[in-house]
């Protein structure tokens, strides 16, 4: 009882995403599954006080490293409330904004596959968080998040429950959503 | 060493119905089963087991339920009457208590060698069924000694189980149907809940499974689906067959007290992490379910049949603890035993022929082996959405018994 007849991208549907490229990589890389393997980087340096900047190009993937004309950059502080100088956005709302990003993407991608022309979408997160924990106040309170709320506003060629469908079909296949929602190992080594 | 044309390897409902097929067109054969007939009803399934497909759907090629519960779910020594009923009735040549160790090529044919002798033949058919071995998470080996772990076919009854709480991972169909039940023996479970496909037993007053036979959803061709990975991996349907046709969700166990939690996500000694994604997968299966209702509304209204059945309706979203659990500690919660209904896979250990994708699956088209002359019968959506099922055998042992014998006859020419 799966869907048994995606529609797939007619010429009028456009949300700019290549649908035949991914689904000839998918092919391509379910027969040789060693180019499937990818890593991703970024090289954090510290700036002053609490203010970092991360920068992001090279990563591997189809099987070689992969370099791109340029090269990102996205700097990381915390605001005045913890004293700090707010010369950026802190880490967690750049993780939240992964998440809407990579959400979104999802969306474009899934309304594409299924023929459903998108008009606007719109993410909005808010994540809680009791900084009781970070602060070291008391153990039994986790540093990270109590609960993510994501909220889309999407105007599309679309009935409300094919909405909810790409939603839902965008978080099944979330990096992001399952770096968030599942454990992940993380070794952390110095010099 | 014994000749035949054909080696039928199992006398489940697919061998028997490859068999019926093969006897029809006078083509000789044999079925070698390790058991008796209908082993795997005999001897892997728990003793409340019913089927979840309604009587009137145990159809087999010139063969069919003919009780007067038509309605009604077959229990486990009804099962075993209808298959060894057919095997009688159709006089399949079956050599029980006959394991087969090795299938090997050999000079264009097969070898297939078995604890009680070796049998030479052109063809063979893989009918061994697509659930030998229960599929267990690598992490299961991560449980402490003192907590219990047990697979659905070694699961008889609760009465089997220690006293205290059950963790059930996997909410398909076994896994729903055992939460239920050990749940009522009044042993706390605690479900974990990944991908599931949620149905409800009855719709507009007839079974589900007569809405996806009538409206030819269970005949869907394997060459029809837009992504048959996908199809055949999908898990089985969330059903259970009782004499009061209940529905069995989330919902429904829920109100009988379980715990409801994600997927089993990380299992440390006696702490367990659940992923965060259980309210997208209950999402998913709701739409889902919508989808198909509005396939079946769709159908009646196509089909002006709209007086026939009674008005379309819809089903409460499954329900989700504002904070769901996220980790717990079995020790803790007493919980002393887990139950992995997180499926089940075929075992093709004896075939030595160079079949098998990296993945270990056999690699076939529908069916039709990637080795001439060999065939594969019984696995989900081998050539039809039917094909695991009892109701499907018929359909694909006729397709690939003429397969067989177009190419015997070729060879022959
Ligand atoms: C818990 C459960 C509930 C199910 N409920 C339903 C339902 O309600 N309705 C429905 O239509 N389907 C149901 N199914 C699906 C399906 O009908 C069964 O799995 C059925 O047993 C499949 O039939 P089969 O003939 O393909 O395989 P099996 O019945 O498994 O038959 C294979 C035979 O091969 C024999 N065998 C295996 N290996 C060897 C060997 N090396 N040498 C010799 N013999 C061997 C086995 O002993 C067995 O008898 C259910 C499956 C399960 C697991």
């Amino acid at each position: 009882m799966s869907q048994t007849t995606t529609q797939t991208a007619t010429t009028e549907v456009n949300n700019g995403v290549n649908v035949e490229a991914l689904l000839g990589a998918r092919e391509a890389l379910d027969a040789a599954p060693e180019a499937a393997q990818f890593k991703w980087r970024t090289t954090c340096e510290w700036v002053n006080g609490t203010h970092s900047r991360s920068t992001i190009s090279s990563f591997f993937g189809l099987g070689a490293e992969q370099s791109r004309d340029r090269t990102f950059s996205v700097e990381s502080d915390h605001p005045e409330v913890f004293a700090a100088e707010d010369n950026a956005a802190t880490p967690v709302e750049i993780v939240l904004s992964g998440l809407a990003s990579c959400l979104t993407a999802g969306v474009a991608a899934v309304g594409q596959h299924r023929g459903i022309q998108l008009h606007s979408v719109k993410a909005t997160v808010e994540g809680d968080m009791d900084i009781q924990g970070i602060l070291g106040i008391d153990d039994e309170v986790r540093n990270g998040f109590g609960t993510i709320r994501v909220h889309f506003e999407i105007d599309a060629d679309a009935t409300d429950d094919e909405i909810k469908a790409l939603v839902a079909q965008s978080q099944k296949r979330s990096a992001v959503f399952d770096i968030i929602t599942n454990p992940t190992n993380v070794v952390v080594t110095a010099n | 060493m014994k000749r035949t044309t054909t080696v039928i390897i199992g006398a489940g409902q697919s061998g028997l119905a490859f068999s019926k097929q093969l006897a029809d067109r006078s083509i000789d054969h044999v079925l070698i089963e390790r058991g008796e007939v209908a082993n795997s009803w005999r001897k892997e399934r728990w003793d409340s087991l019913r089927l979840l497909t309604p009587n009137w759907q145990s159809r087999l090629p010139a063969y069919a339920y003919d009780g007067n519960d038509p309605d009604g779910y077959m229990n486990m020594a009804e099962v075993i009457r209808f298959l060894q009923g057919y095997a009688d009735f159709t006089g399949a040549p079956v050599e029980t208590d006959t394991n087969v160790i090795a299938v090997r090529a050999s000079d264009g044919g097969y070898v297939v060698t078995t604890d009680r002798g070796v049998w030479r033949c052109t063809s063979v058919v893989l009918a061994t069924g697509a659930c030998n071995v229960a599929t267990v998470p690598k992490t299961a080996r991560n449980l402490p000694d003192n907590i219990k772990s047990i697979t659905p076919m070694d699961y008889r009854g609760p009465d089997q189980l220690d006293d205290g709480g059950v963790m059930v991972v996997g909410a398909s169909a076994t896994g729903v149907q055992l939460a239920r039940e050990i749940q009522a023996s009044g042993r706390q479970v605690t479900l974990s809940v990944g991908e599931h496909v949620r149905v409800p037993r009855l719709y507009r007053g007839r079974d589900i499974k007569w809405w996806m036979d009538t409206t030819g959803m269970m005949d869907l061709r394997y060459d029809e689906v837009d992504d048959i990975r996908r199809a055949r991996r999908l898990p089985s349907l969330q059903l259970v067959g009782t004499p009061e046709h209940i529905t069995l969700d989330l919902n429904a166990l829920r109100g009988a007290g379980a715990g409801i939690v994600g997927r089993l996500a990380g299992l440390g000694n006696t702490k367990v992490q659940f992923s965060g994604s259980l309210a997208n997968q209950c999402a998913l299966a709701d739409l889902k379910m919508n989808r198909l209702l509005d396939t079946i509304d769709e159908w009646i209204t196509a089909n002006g049949m709209e007086r026939d059945f009674g008005a379309g309706y819809r089903f409460a979203a499954t329900r989700l603890d504002p904070e769901p659990c996220l980790a717990l500690d079995l020790a803790d919660r007493g919980i002393k035993t887990v139950l992995w209904a997180t499926g089940y896979r075929p075992d093709y250990s004896w075939l030595e022929v160079p079949v098998f994708d990296r993945k270990g699956r056999v690699r076939h088209d529908g069916g039709v082996v990637d080795a001439p002359g060999m065939y594969l019968m019984g696995l989900p959506f081998l050539r039809r959405r039917k094909s695991s099922f009892i109701d499907g055998v018929g359909d694909d042992a006729r397709d690939l018994a003429d397969h067989l014998c177009t190419r015997l006859h070729s060879a022959a020419a």
